[in-house]
């Protein structure tokens, strides 16, 4: 019953979604709602492993990067659409996570978090030095002055995020409510343990970071399209690995709700901070919010609301 | 060719001894307290820019400068522990709220760094900055030379300090066995706050070497997060002598590489070592 409810409310917001593209008049907030909704996303896919797993991943911006530089050199290479472009740019963030997987076969801990970290700014260089998709140059693409069924390309874009976002958060909620997402959470308590009572503890890590890879990769996918233009310091830009740590970290890392809520808060905050006072005054916003929060609050927005909940009754 | 070679492996040997000047607080803090304080390069940062804020106001030499803000870094590396104790540690919850605790850390210290300094490139100035000493054939910029020297320097000072001084082996004993410590009367915290303080100085030191060597920006300290990982990773963990070995290796495979295959590519050095030295050996090519 419950599992119907929140899959009909994701078509539902799938659609309105669709609809308010026509309603809003004023093209800022398709903007800075991709943004948030990209955000929503990077938050959701970097729970997976970071919160039903107890990974902490903080590369996440290179998984990030390797979706959008994955969709510009598909583009240079075959020119297709974007839509047929985001299964590649999983496939290839669903590798490199799968890789990433492998390395958590020897890496506990913090080694796994600080490997991420390595692996992102080796990425960087490498696509720094790799002139096809523009080196440390960047690369352009042209985006379409229209899309058919749209008021205008970047409503188009807002949809797809949206779409992207709400894929995002299915897969989560089916991960989180599956024997994998039980799973996981043994290995988060205590992987020895787990191992020794029966959990193929290997097999759902590598499930995990192979997910978590390829949504990370579909997030940033799109990117190029809405900037028309990347080079490796945006798109590999620490932004969105400290956003992807510290979203579900406020929000709440138990379920799928707690990156929601920290996304759209957090997402919209530093939108609101971009617009009215300065952009750096974003990182320094999440690193504070961040700080307070697992000092103050470790279990995050959703946690705290439930304890307050079950207070009361 | 074999003098490009004698050259990059020379100006290596520099690098990685800075390298290990940057270093060997995280020794300090990781390998023996087990603090994983991906902070620490910003408060190398930090040290460059107080060199730097110095140099231009009073005049002051740079690596002077470093020595005389060690205490400075001490209380502040004191006061980062006390807190961090005191959220995390107390709860034994350190790992992942911890590490998050030091990423946002990170992130505050570089955007001050933008609002007080602003993102342009800053350097420092002193007489025997661009003067060059030549021994016996061989080119050592001094820009290169003294941070290499301050450096083994303050190797030598902890080598000491930790071998000798009966604080320095309390340090070395809280790493082996917090509880036996207990046992004998004496305050593990008080000692891992001591240890962490020492590590905050000798980044704060690091930063005024990083200044002489080349310029500095505010973000530098993300590109150091790799190296130092990797340096105290590969030399096993909490070992000066293991940390000034790797710390020098991946100088000289920096060098090398910039030097044959283009700048450009310096940067995944260290990291591809890092990737390497997780991947393959966990406990260090030094490793206890």
């Amino acid at each position: 019953m419950r599992t119907r409810l929140f899959f009909g409310g994701a078509a539902a917001t799938v659609v309105a979604g669709y609809a308010a593209t026509w309603a809003v008049g004023n093209e800022y907030y398709l903007y800075a709602g991709y943004t948030v909704l990209q955000y929503v996303a990077l938050a959701t896919a970097w729970n997976l492993l970071g919160g039903y797993a107890g990974y902490v991943n903080f590369g996440a911006a290179g998984f990030f990067a390797a979706g959008t530089y994955a969709a510009v050199a598909l583009e240079k290479a075959t020119g297709w659409p974007l839509p047929a472009l985001l299964p590649a740019a999983a496939a290839v963030g669903g590798l490199l996570g799968l890789g990433a997987g492998y390395l958590t076969l020897r890496l506990r801990g913090v080694y796994f978090a600080i490997a991420t970290l390595a692996l992102a700014i080796v990425l960087e260089t490498t696509m720094a030095n790799w002139d096809y998709v523009g080196g440390a140059a960047g690369a352009f693409v042209v985006r379409p002055r229209e899309a058919p069924l749209f008021a205008s390309y970047i409503a188009w874009l807002f949809w797809l995020m949206l779409v992207i976002a709400v894929f995002s958060v299915c897969v989560a909620r089916t991960v989180e409510t599956s024997r994998l997402g039980r799973g996981l959470g043994a290995i988060r308590g205590d992987e020895r343990a787990a191992e020794s009572a029966g959990v193929p503890t290997l097999r759902l890590k590598l499930i995990a970071t192979t997910l978590s890879g390829a949504l990370m990769a579909l997030a940033g996918a799109p990117l190029v399209y809405y900037t028309s233009y990347v080079d490796p310091p945006s798109a590999f830009n620490l932004e969105y690995a400290v956003n992807a740590v510290a979203m579900p970290m406020i929000g709440g890392t138990m379920t799928w709700a707690g990156p929601v809520v920290g996304a759209v808060l957090l997402g919209a905050l530093q939108q609101a901070a971009t617009v009215t006072v300065s952009s750096e005054l974003n990182l320094l916003i999440v690193g504070a919010v961040l700080i307070a929060f697992v000092i103050a609050a470790p279990e995050g927005i959703v946690g705290l609301a439930r304890r307050l909940l079950a207070r009361r009754r | 060719m074999s003098e490009l070679l004698l050259g990059a492996l020379v100006s290596g040997v520099l690098l990685g001894g800075f390298y290990a000047a940057v270093t060997l607080g995280l020794t300090l803090v990781f390998g023996y307290l087990n603090i994983v304080n991906i902070a620490h390069p910003a408060f190398l940062v930090i040290g460059a820019y107080v060199a730097f804020a110095c140099n231009g106001a009073f005049g002051l030499d740079p690596i002077l400068v470093g020595f005389l803000a060690m205490p400075a870094f001490f209380v502040v590396g004191v006061a980062v522990y006390s807190v961090y104790n005191w959220c995390f540690e107390r709860r034994e919850d350190e790992s992942l709220r911890g590490l998050a605790f030091f990423f946002g850390l990170m992130f505050i210290v570089e955007v001050a760094l933008i609002l007080g300094f602003g993102v342009d490139y800053r350097m420092v100035a002193a007489p025997w900055i661009g003067e060059t000493l030549t021994v016996g054939g061989l080119e050592l910029p001094l820009r290169m030379a003294i941070p290499f020297a301050a450096s083994m320097a303050l190797a030598g000072g902890l080598w000491l300090f930790l071998t000798r001084s009966f604080t320095g082996r309390a340090i070395r004993a809280v790493a082996e066995d917090a509880l036996a410590l207990r046992l004998v009367a004496a305050d593990p915290v008080r000692i891992r706050r001591l240890a962490f303080g020492i590590g905050i100085a000798s980044a704060g030191l690091a930063g005024a070497l990083l200044v002489v060597i080349g310029p500095v920006d505010p973000a530098m300290g993300r590109l150091y997060i790799g190296r130092v990982f990797a340096i105290v990773v590969l030399g096993g963990m909490g070992s000066l002598g293991g940390t000034v070995c790797a710390a020098l290796l991946l100088g000289v495979a920096e060098s090398l590489t910039a030097t044959f295959s283009g700048p450009s590519w310096a940067p995944a050095v260290a990291f591809g070592f890092l990737l390497f030295a997780l991947a393959a050996r966990p406990s260090g090519l030094f490793g206890r």
